[in-house]
């Protein structure tokens, strides 16, 4: 009964403190960078677009909010022909950016995402394509990968032997 | 002609103040809880936020008042009323001051109990009515809670009854001239201030609208107004309680210099505050706990309280 | 059974397994990647490395290949055993050193071997610092990607190209780490099989070039049992589908049928579905003249009633091969059997029912794939199996290694063990006798070929029953060729265990088919094993003869007759089953021209109205193959729009007329009621409703579900469409629901989705639906077997031999050449068939082009019916003189064929 009296006491003591609220939006609060927020996709350093494609994001996705639809350019290089995020559904876990092999899908600071309709949730690959590197500079995945594209040949890419000669009989 | 012109002024004048005041509470709860929990509440709407009852009334009244396909119509729609139209009814006997009262009826007290209870029945109906399974969970335990209740409650005051001698509210403010009767009735106004909680299933008995368990308890399926009105109503019920505890306990509209109506009003003000406090600061109760606490601590308590007080008004004032 | 020991604990296993096979067939997770059900062991990967003890005392135990050990009596093993986990997670690690950083841009990412065996063996970090080894690619075509940088040299391509399938332009090259799986050049990979290089290849090295431009994970693929459309042999597939278009076909493993493996036709012709020219809005002309003008359902029906409702006598129905059983009994009961016609001409449907009637009458059974793949002697008279049913050729080849098998068993060497075997066998080859109008590089593995007009070939059949049994006929005049021929097959025929005659529709040959029957019962009176196995022209082909109706000339002459005016016209194009002329003026006589079809044709644009049908993969139904196995096939996806099953168009056409005749149409509610009702109205499908579980068939309650349990994107797909999520479509006719939400083990096999197991995403997940590895799936149930032969012993042998084959001066006859890419009404329509469909030439033997003075791409001049061609030549020494062949690619049928036609020279202007 007295623990009742003193828990009552101490709220009451509270009354007597300084609020901890930051008064958002003319206060606006540090947020870290990585932030989950507003996902978007970024380019490569030589400025082509990053993601390859691979739906890793969307099937991370524990919502389903991302659909996608993986093509090829005529000289072999991925990328997405349409994306798209339901950001009224996005729940802003952040696995797509974990499960992004090509650092490709970022979240970033931006929370503010409020909209009197729905359907301007539905963010299409120009509302969600930047123009940087986003978090992340300087990784670019062709350069990594094997696959030949336009201006990279096979044997040029990182840690990549020049193509084997099939006509050679050198040990 | 006089007289009925200006009760039926008073009656106007309480009918304004009661529910200007339930809907500034909501404003005033929302900021004390804020103060208390390190955090501003409601601040953005006029001065100190003080519009935000109004903006709240916009919203409310502009909501689609929906009545669910599976609710039983009728029944549905009166619920809400009833806990209105009831907890006004108890304020018809409340003396604010000597000159300022509805009706000062000589069973007073009586009817304030007797209309007290009846306000369970809104709860109950409309749990009924919602035909949801966690409505008529909420109503049920409403039910079971305000009958326990009930009981000691007005044992409780059978105490302030015996050392007033009459069941006038008028009389039994009238009879603390010398010693408010929270001294004399110390255990009366605790039991009193419990079942009153009870009674306006506020924090820590607020197991019937159990939001954690119940959804919403006997309110989920309302919307709107509807919905409003059992809020208004429960404001209504703290107003009602503070202030039958300012008169029973608390010598009504008496103490020096400031005139009666403002001394009424600090007082019922100030308990209104420690509702809020509580709501602030106690967890809500376990349903088995809360009838173990009633039927097996404060049902007794309140019966030693009316035994004591019995015996020793016997002592004093032998019968002729 | 032998007794073995893994791990402490004693299991019963086969003896005649391997290790490997054994241990998967336990459900043990041991990683492997040379080995392969159908291909064997050659123990090249070193990935199923296991410990095996001598004895219970033998604690330091050494090291095997699983798969190189046999599963004798009392062998102790360890898959668990330390040095063996570290000895595979090393393999691993030594494959992966130089396997690229492309699993995101890999189409194999997601269902891939070396994928889940990586994970299985723990290797996580790459130690590996210096540089990878790079390849370059080749373009293999349009149907197979090439990805040499993935490479983990296990040969399983080449092992399943040219051992298995026979192909020759594909081999191993270059040595040490350098060794390059792929053509001498860049082309396209010829075998008509390639397509399997997608599901044998553990990793990325070849991948499906058709998924490439719609490309899609394997999780996100709806997916559901199918039955290939694309000939008659009704091999199991699993189609699927994404953002409603259909996306690829993977092979659904039934172990008497197609087994591991489908044909590129059946693999890669599923486009069609996605067509520019698919019939997709109902489509109306008010008039002959007139545009027509799409028209939505509910207006459509509204007009169709009333014309229907009239005179119900006076609207004749046309069947299809092609469509479902529940389709055409669906349009028999609308029309009547009366007015039922099947839609094909006197002669092809008199071929089909010949066929069922000697199945039905004789005592030779129809053999399934496997029993094929199983004979110790195949003859085939007259089918051009590697382009009318190129997986029953498959099958043959395989049946050529049965009797080299003998002398490796004789050696004790086991049969899995695939090098040793090929070793002991040498080149040897079991007894394959074909006899056909042309060659191709698949009658290059028969023993010997025999090349003829169809009445020669006949001729030889009836000769070689003749020399099994001397009741049956024997031509009268005999090319003494011909004659010790047919000696030599008979004598081989008659040592054999497992014999099977293998004939078919193609020469367009009564005789043909009549002297295969004879050689299969002649042997059949002697013995009891040997079956008969025949090739139609489609899918449903004797399926419709077993419903049996009219021909396509009856229903010209009821038409023309006056006594019926309104046709209605089921999945069919006229013109691929008669001459133009008499489809002309049928089509024109007619009041109203009705079609039901999926695909824009030559009939369509006659139609006075056109109803949307859905593919096979937006249908459900049951389809008959060659054998007489009726196999249901599943919708994928829900149809767009207007289009629906034919038979619920039928259904409402019925209703809409509400005629009193069609009013027990109007409670077909859904498949199973059609079914039920054809179970009902003909006795010989009595058994339908035994295909597959009805659609009340629940597992746990629950529907199976055709999206995988990680579909990806369901809050996104529709919502540019609309915010509310729409609930997904609910299927009315199969236990399998349109949601990845529902039932996740293993159903049973008709309704088998996707082949997924927890730490098997690729298509070997399948080893873990089998109870025996390469055996019957759990819970099979293969179809029903509609056709039983008679057991009595005594026949009744066909006597109609004909005549030799004489060669005319004043013309040619005209065969049809089937092409596997090309003559195929539905593949034809697939984009990435284009660039494998032969341009249309004539092939004529080079002395009849030194005749005629035409040389080798010269063009010559011959007539079909009325109207003349000009195609240039090819010469071909397999060509019977007298004969010409014509390939059967878009714009040519073969109708008319054979015909005999003259030919000349081609004057170019």
């Amino acid at each position: 009964m007295l623990k009742l009296l003193k828990g009552i006491w101490l709220v009451f003591l509270h009354a007597f403190t300084r609020p901890v609220t930051v008064q958002y939006p003319e206060e606006k609060p540090y947020l870290p960078p990585r932030w989950r927020g507003r996902i978007i996709l970024s380019r490569d350093p030589d400025g082509e677009e990053r993601c390859v494609g691979c739906y890793l994001c969307s099937v991370a996705c524990p919502v389903g909010c991302i659909a996608l639809q993986a093509t090829e350019d005529e000289h072999g290089r991925r990328y997405p022909a349409w994306f798209r995020i339901n950001f009224s559904r996005c729940i802003f876990c952040g696995y797509c950016e974990e499960a992004c092999p090509t650092y490709a899908i970022q979240l970033t600071t931006d929370f503010e995402l409020s909209e009197h309709d729905r359907r301007n949730l539905v963010y299409e690959k120009e509302h969600l394509l930047i123009s940087g590197t986003g978090k992340y500079p300087g990784y670019n995945f062709y350069r990594v990968s094997g696959l030949r594209i336009g201006g990279k040949d096979k044997g040029e890419a990182e840690h990549e032997a020049a193509p084997t000669d099939l006509r050679s009989l050198m040990p | 002609m006089n007289e009925t012109a200006s009760t039926l002024l008073i009656i106007a004048g309480v009918l304004v103040t009661l529910l200007t005041l339930s809907a500034l509470l909501i404003w005033l709860e929302r900021r004390l809880l804020g103060f208390w929990q390190e955090r501003y509440g409601p601040n953005r709407v006029g001065p100190f936020g003080l519009l935000q009852v109004v903006a709240d009334m916009i919203k409310i009244f502009m909501k689609e008042d929906w009545v669910p396909p599976f609710a039983d119509k009728a029944v549905f729609v009166i619920a809400p009323a009833v806990i209105i139209v009831t907890i006004l009814m108890s304020f018809a006997v409340v003396p604010f001051t000597p000159s300022i009262v509805v009706a000062d009826l000589n069973v007073g007290l009586l009817f304030f109990l007797a209309m007290s209870s009846l306000s369970a029945y809104s709860v109950v109906l409309a749990g009924w009515a919602s035909n949801n399974k966690y409505s008529l969970l909420g109503g049920l335990r409403a039910s079971a809670q305000m009958l326990s209740y009930e009981v000691f409650m007005g044992l409780s005051l059978m105490g302030v009854v015996m050392l007033a001698g009459s069941f006038s509210l008028r009389d039994i403010v009238a009879a603390q001239q010398g010693v408010w009767f929270c001294i004399p009735q110390v255990l009366g106004f605790i039991i009193f201030l419990i079942a009153g909680l009870a009674e306006t299933k506020r924090v820590p008995f607020d197991i019937p609208e159990a939001e954690a368990e119940l959804v919403a308890g006997f309110h989920t399926e309302y919307s709107g107004m509807k919905f409003g009105m059992f809020f208004v109503g429960e404001y209504l019920g703290i107003i009602l309680i503070s202030a039958m505890i300012t008169v029973l306990f608390f010598g009504g509209w008496q103490g020096p210099w400031l005139p009666p109506v403002v001394w009424f009003s600090i007082k019922t003000f100030l308990f209104i505050c420690l509702f809020i406090l509580l709501r602030a600061a106690l967890p809500r109760l376990r349903f088995d706990q809360l009838m173990t606490f009633g039927w097996k601590v404060m049902l007794p308590l309140a019966l030693v309280n009316l035994t004591v007080t019995g015996a020793l008004v016997l002592v004093g004032h032998p019968p002729e | 059974m032998a007794g073995i020991i893994v791990d402490d604990r004693p299991y019963q296993v086969d003896e005649r397994e391997n290790l490997l096979q054994a241990c998967l067939s336990l459900g043990f997770n041991l990683p492997y990647f040379c080995w392969h059900p159908a291909l064997g062991s050659v123990g090249a990967c070193r990935q199923c490395a296991v410990k095996q003890f001598r004895n219970e005392h033998d604690r330091e135990g050494h090291l095997v290949m699983a798969c190189m050990t046999p599963a004798a009596d009392g062998t102790r093993i360890s898959i668990e055993d330390p040095e063996a986990k570290t000895f595979r997670a090393s393999v691993i690690e030594w494959m992966m050193a130089n396997h690229p950083h492309d699993c995101p841009v890999c189409d194999e990412g997601g269902e891939c071997h070396l994928q889940d065996m990586t994970v299985m063996t723990g290797h996580a970090y790459r130690r590996y610092r210096f540089t990878k080894r790079t390849f370059r690619n080749q373009d293999l075509g349009p149907f197979i990607t090439h990805e040499m940088n993935r490479c983990i040299q296990c040969y399983r391509c080449v092992r399943f190209y040219r051992n298995y399938a026979g192909g020759r332009d594909f081999d191993a090259f270059g040595s040490r780490n350098h060794v390059y799986f792929g053509r001498h050049e860049d082309g396209a990979l010829e075998n008509e099989f390639s397509g399997n290089l997608v599901e044998v290849c553990p990793t990325g090295v070849f991948d499906d070039k058709t998924l490439m431009p719609h490309y899609t994970r394997k999780w996100d693929l709806q997916t559901a049992p199918s039955v290939c459309t694309h000939c008659s042999l009704g091999c199991n597939t699993i189609a699927g589908e994404r953002y409603g278009t259909l996306r690829r076909i993977l092979n659904r493993y039934h172990s008497e049928v197609n087994g591991y493996f489908l044909c590129d036709r059946g693999r890669f012709g599923y486009d069609f579905v996605n067509s520019e020219a698919r019939i997709r809005r109902p489509k109306f002309r008010p008039n002959r003249d007139s545009q027509a003008i799409t028209m939505d359902k509910e207006m459509l029906l509204r007009e169709l009633g009333p014309l229907l409702a009239d005179k119900p006598s006076r609207i004749i129905g046309i069947g299809s091969p092609r469509a479902s059983l529940e389709a055409n009994f669906a349009l028999r009961e609308l029309v009547g059997s009366e007015r039922f016609s099947l839609g094909l001409s006197a002669r092809d449907a008199g071929l089909s029912s010949l066929i069922l009637d000697i199945l039905r009458r004789g005592p030779a059974p129809s053999a399934s794939i496997h029993d094929v793949e199983q004979a110790d002697a195949v003859l085939v008279l007259g089918e051009d199996l590697i382009n009318q049913a190129p997986r029953l050729a498959l099958a043959v080849r395989q049946s050529v290694c049965q009797q080299p098998m003998q002398i490796a068993d004789k050696l004790g060497i086991p049969r899995w063990h695939d090098a040793a075997v090929r070793e002991a066998a040498h080149a040897r080859l079991g007894p394959l006798f074909i006899a056909a109008p042309h060659s191709n590089w698949f009658t290059d593995v028969a023993t010997e070929t025999y090349h003829g007009a169809p009445d020669d070939l006949a001729a030889l059949g009836f000769a070689v029953a003749h020399e099994l049994d001397q009741a049956s006929p024997t031509p009268s005049i005999l090319n003494p060729a011909i004659g010790s021929l047919a000696k030599r097959i008979a004598a081989v025929l008659r040592q054999a265990k497992r014999p099977i005659v293998i004939s078919g529709t193609a020469c367009k040959s009564e005789t043909v088919i009549q002297s295969a029957a004879n050689v299969a019962w002649a042997l059949c009176k002697t013995r009891t094993t040997a079956k008969l196995c025949y090739c139609l022209p489609e899918s449903n082909s004797l399926g419709l003869a077993m419903l049996g109706g009219k021909s396509l000339e009856d229903a010209f002459s009821v038409v023309k007759d006056g006594e019926a005016n309104t046709i209605l016209i089921l999945e069919n194009d006229l013109y691929r089953r008669a001459d133009p002329l008499p489809v002309d003026a049928f089509l024109k006589t007619a009041s109203k021209v009705i079609l039901l079809d999926n695909l824009e044709h030559d009939t369509m644009s006659k139609a006075d109205m056109v109803l949307p049908a859905g593919t096979f993969a937006e249908s459900d139904g049951t389809l008959v193959n060659n054998e007489g196995r009726a196999q249901r096939f599943y919708q994928v996806f829900p149809a767009e729009g207007d289009v629906q099953e034919s038979w619920r168009w039928i259904r409402d056409l019925a209703v809409a007329s509400g005629h009193p005749r069609q009013s027990n149409m109007a409670a077909w509610h859904k498949l199973d009621d059609v079914v039920a009702a054809l179970a009902d109205a003909i006795p010989t499908f009595q058994r339908l409703t035994e295909v597959a579980p009805p659609e009340k068939f629940r597992m746990v309650g629950q529907k199976i579900p055709r999206q995988t349990h990680r579909f990806t994107g369901r809050t996104a797909i529709h919502a540019p469409l609309t915010m509310h999520e729409p609930k997904p479509v609910e299927d009315a006719d199969s236990p399998l629901s349109f949601s990845m939400e529902g039932y996740l083990g293993q159903p049973p096999s008709p309704l088998i989705t996707h082949y997924w197991t927890p730490g098997w995403n690729s298509v070997q997940a399948l080893n873990k639906f089998q109870n025996e590895v390469g055996g019957p799936l759990r819970q099979e149930m293969p179809g029903v077997q509609l056709i039983e032969s008679s057991d009595k012993r005594t026949v009744m042998y066909f006597t109609d031999v004909p005549a030799p084959f004489q060669a005319r001066d004043d013309g040619w006859l005209i065969l049809p050449w089937y092409q596997v890419f090309g003559s195929e009404e539905l593949s034809a329509r697939a984009s990435a068939m284009a660039e494998r469909i032969p341009k249309p030439v004539l092939m004529l033997h080079p002395d009849d082009a030194a005749r005629l003075r035409v040389k080798s791409g010269e063009r010559a001049e011959f007539a079909l019916g009325d109207r003349l061609h000009r195609l240039p030549v090819k010469l071909g020494a397999a060509v019977p003189r007298g004969t010409a062949a014509l390939t059967i690619v878009p714009g040519f049928t073969d109708t008319a064929l054979p015909t005999w036609s003259p030919i000349i020279r081609a004057v170019e202007s």
